[in-house]
């Protein structure tokens, strides 16, 4: 009976085995993020992932490196700019219809090279204690108010604030951008890292107020409980509302390009989506999965009217951030 | 005494200096995707700035780690100093904390709003700002000095105690000898530790980045990861290697030629301990403060994360510790094998092409870890895909990022063996292999360890080399820190961190206590 049984234990491991096949993943979101995510894909479709885990634009500038060669098969990133970077170079191939369908024409690539699987919405957390939620402007654009002085925190180097100031060229021109800028460094914002070096800032109280990504806050909490800390949306249409995304991409040489269609088709599902909104406090972007309670509907967010594949017009904003002395 | 190298010693040599040089051919290959834009962007007055922050900051950080080393080293191997191993274990530690956990630590301690702001400020004193200049000297400091410390301390075991006796019996009184004797004896291990440490500061991203102060490196790291423009990068990376030339050329200009090892006749023998009477309470106090800023306050701030976090589930540790101190160990055994031949012919057969080798080895350790990793996918995609992807790759990657460690101890304890004792054993009939074995290799040992500890310390910390070219799913302790500092989960990073700690400094004991009869006991 013993045997019988090892035998068929052998023969179902060995089928899986011939069976399964493995995609190569590079991944610029984080394990504890989309680690499960992987895990459920394989749990449904046989098909194994394997992940180099990294920070998105070094694993861009690796794959850019290994060219051709790259052992990848799929480019998971945190922001449209990396996958930008990745079609620009003509290292990407074309994604099917069906997947692209599912996803606001906002959301993707116009040529179908890559796809928004998640989206991040640009807010002004601040701390309670020291603002009151009616003091805070309606637009971005109001934060050069001299009352702001010494009182903000930014991420210059932060691939998300340049995504922002890169909206805020193209949606009100090179020289009101530079104008805000220029007003923004008068009010000596205090510079940081990143969107968390941020939140943890407000939360010590060293800043009334920060330019981050929407889901740092809630991460923090779910780290460190209650917080004396809020987000606060601007209004609709401002450039400080802009909504980028998290998207997948499917490298052009893969020889498992079926498989990595799989892979993309499925971060499109319910399933996946869901997990996006209550695990990660991200929007979801396929319709009819629900929002996150603590968020305002995506909807009247309100992101300004823009191709985020104008977003990969990094150089420009990195110059105008150079030439007005912010980095 | 400048014989002709043996071929093979040649070859070796060549090939570890062609290794190194390879991130800097790299940023010719890179920087050579021309506009004459990014050439202009280059010549820019913020540019001339940076360079002066920069080397302002390496400057200061390294007159900081030398003279809080100097005593340090001095009293862990000269003197009875009570726990004297312990102390040297621990006050190595600090080079394990990567220095983005070092910056988080600061600013959790001396920020505004921090641990340490209400009790300073119910003393009614003011809480110190560690923005900009003085938090980055600070956290540089503490986790650069230990360079300093291994190299001076194989330094002094390695001095001839007949030195000293000789200036104490012409008269000098013991504080003057010290100076006038063992101090400038230590120049080449002074020389070696200023190069690690200014070389590193020149590199670093971490602390810099989150304690807000603008270098070099940090102005390569903005062109990654906002613009994705790997041109003007590797330009800014070819700046820092005229800056590494530079700095490598004063220092060969600075150090001169002279000898340093015993050349009257007898042997040497260990020098009796400085007993320190009444300064023994002091000296505690030195190591004690030094250790409580390097290990204590970080090790304090890791356990108040972890206790806040202790309810989530914590991932599993024991796999990346594992990989850790394996691709560690690895990388610190090819580093100090590697170093070998470039110390051997630089300071057995001194010569111009000899001396360049040496120096070669220093080709991309100014250069920030990014750059290095990405010359390496770059180099394992083009010329080595068997390796690519393996483990191989990565300790290859350890090998490059570090053989400037084990160069620079390695060198300093061999200028200080003298060369007559490995030729008389081979005079009194021992073949080269039993004169490696019974000569050369004891004595050298101190040194050798020494730069094994830095390589496996510096090896256990490091970050983008480890995420870029590890083998897919090869955690480290390292990378699970920064996975979760990165979500800003702090209380996810503080077990990792921890025992990427303990387990360093077990790592350390370790080779300490290999140290041998060479400490006074």
């Amino acid at each position: 009976m013993t045997r019988l049984l090892s035998i068929c234990l052998f023969l179902s491991l060995s089928s899986t085995a011939l069976a399964a096949e493995t995609l190569t993943v590079y991944s610029g979101r984080n394990e504890k993020l989309v680690g499960p995510l992987f895990k459920k894909f394989t749990e449904k479709t046989g098909i194994e992932v394997k992940v180099r885990y990294g920070e998105t634009p070094q694993l861009a500038a690796t794959l850019l490196e290994e060219g051709a060669k790259t052992p990848a098969d799929v480019f998971f990133a945190q922001d449209a700019g990396g996958l930008g970077a990745l079609a620009n170079a003509g290292r990407l191939q074309p994604l099917p219809k069906e997947v692209l369908g599912k996803v606001d024409a906002r959301f993707r690539s116009p040529q179908g090279l890559w796809v928004g699987t998640s989206g991040r919405a640009r807010t002004v957390a601040y701390n309670t204690k020291k603002v009151k939620a009616e003091e805070l402007p309606k637009s971005i654009l109001g934060f050069t108010d001299a009352k702001w002085k010494g009182r903000l925190g930014w991420a210059p180097t932060n691939a998300s604030f340049q995504a922002f100031v890169t909206t805020l060229r193209l949606l009100k021109g090179e020289e009101a951008a530079t104008q805000w800028l220029k007003g923004m460094q008068a009010n000596s914002p205090r510079v940081y890292k990143n969107n968390a070096a941020i939140i943890e800032a407000l939360v010590r109280g060293e800043i009334d107020a920060g330019f981050v990504n929407h889901y740092y806050l809630y991460a923090a909490k779910k780290d460190k409980g209650e917080l004396p800390v809020a987000n606060h949306f601007v209004a609709a249409g401002d450039p400080g509302a802009l909504v980028n995304v998290a998207g997948v991409s499917i490298l052009k040489e893969t020889k498992k390009a079926d498989a990595a269609r799989k892979l993309a088709t499925y971060l499109l599902e319910t399933d996946a989506q869901t997990y996006f909104s209550t695990e990660t406090y991200e929007y979801p972007l396929v319709s009819g999965v629900k929002t996150a309670a603590a968020l305002p509907e995506l909807s009247k967010v309100g992101s300004p009217d823009l191709d985020l594949s104008k977003l990969d017009d990094l150089r420009g904003t990195v110059k105008l951030l150079q030439d007005t002395g912010v980095l | 005494m400048t014989r002709r190298a043996p071929w093979w010693l040649w070859v070796a040599g060549v090939a570890m200096a062609a290794l190194a040089l390879l991130p800097a051919v790299y940023l010719v290959v890179r920087a050579s995707d021309a506009d004459a834009d990014t050439w202009r962007l280059l010549l820019r007055d913020r540019t001339w700035g940076l360079l002066w922050r920069t080397l302002g900051l390496a400057g200061a950080v390294t007159a900081c780690a030398a003279a809080v080393s100097l005593p340090l080293a001095w009293l862990t191997s000269r003197t009875d100093l009570p726990g004297r191993r312990a102390w040297v274990v621990l006050l190595c530690v600090p080079l394990a904390l990567p220095t983005f956990v070092s910056g988080y630590v600061l600013l959790a301690a001396f920020g505004t709003g921090g641990a340490l702001e209400e009790p300073l400020s119910r003393w009614g004193l003011p809480v110190p700002s560690v923005y900009g200049f003085p938090g980055a000297l600070l956290a540089l400091t503490v986790s650069t000095y230990p360079y300093f410390l291994l190299a001076l301390r194989a330094g002094l075991q390695a001095q001839d105690p007949a030195w000293l006796e000789g200036a104490r019996s012409l008269g000098l009184t013991p504080a003057r000898a010290f100076w006038r004797v063992t101090v400038p004896l230590l120049r080449p291990a002074f020389a070696s530790g200023a190069l690690l440490v200014g070389l590193y500061v020149l590199s670093d991203f971490g602390a810099v980045a989150l304690l807000q102060y603008d270098t070099f490196s940090r102005a390569i790291y903005v062109q990654y990861e906002g613009a994705y423009d790997r041109t003007y990068a590797a330009r800014l990376g070819l700046a820092l290697v005229v800056v590494t030339v530079a700095v490598l050329v004063l220092e060969v200009r600075l150090r001169g030629r002279a000898g340093y090892h015993r050349s009257a006749k007898g042997a040497s023998r260990a020098a009796s301990p400085v007993r320190l009477g009444r300064w023994r309470v002091p000296a505690l106090l030195l190591c004690g403060a030094v250790v409580a800023l390097g290990v204590g306050l970080p090790v304090g701030v890791l356990v108040f994360w972890g206790v806040r976090g202790l309810s989530g589930a914590e991932a599993p540790v024991l796999g990346p510790a594992l990989n850790s101190v394996f691709a560690s160990a690895l990388g610190a055994v090819a580093a100090v094998l590697g170093a070998l031949p470039l110390a051997f012919l630089a300071v057995r057969h001194p010569g111009r092409l000899t001396v360049a080798l040496e120096r070669a080895a220093y080709g991309g350790y100014a250069l920030p870890p990014i750059v290095l990793a990405l010359s390496l996918v770059f180099l394992g995609v083009q010329a080595l895909p068997f390796l690519y992807g393996t483990l191989a790759m990565l300790v290859l990657a350890y090998l490059v990022r570090f053989l400037p460690q084990a160069v620079g101890v390695t060198r300093s304890s061999l200028l200080q063996l003298n060369p007559h004792l490995p030729e008389a054993a081979a005079s009194l009939g021992q073949p080269p292999s039993g004169v490696l074995r019974r000569v050369t290799a004891p004595l050298l040992r101190p040194g050798l360890l020494a730069g094994a500890a830095l390589v496996f310390l510096t090896a256990m910390k490091e970050l983008p080399a480890t995420l870029l070219l590890a083998p897919i799913g090869f955690e480290t302790l390292a990378t699970r820190v920064w996975s979760a500092t990165a979500e800003g989960r702090f209380a996810e990073a503080a077990l990792p961190a921890l025992v990427l700690l303990a387990v360093s400094t077990l790592g350390v004991g370790l080779l300490v206590s290999q140290e041998g009869g060479s400490t006074p006991s």
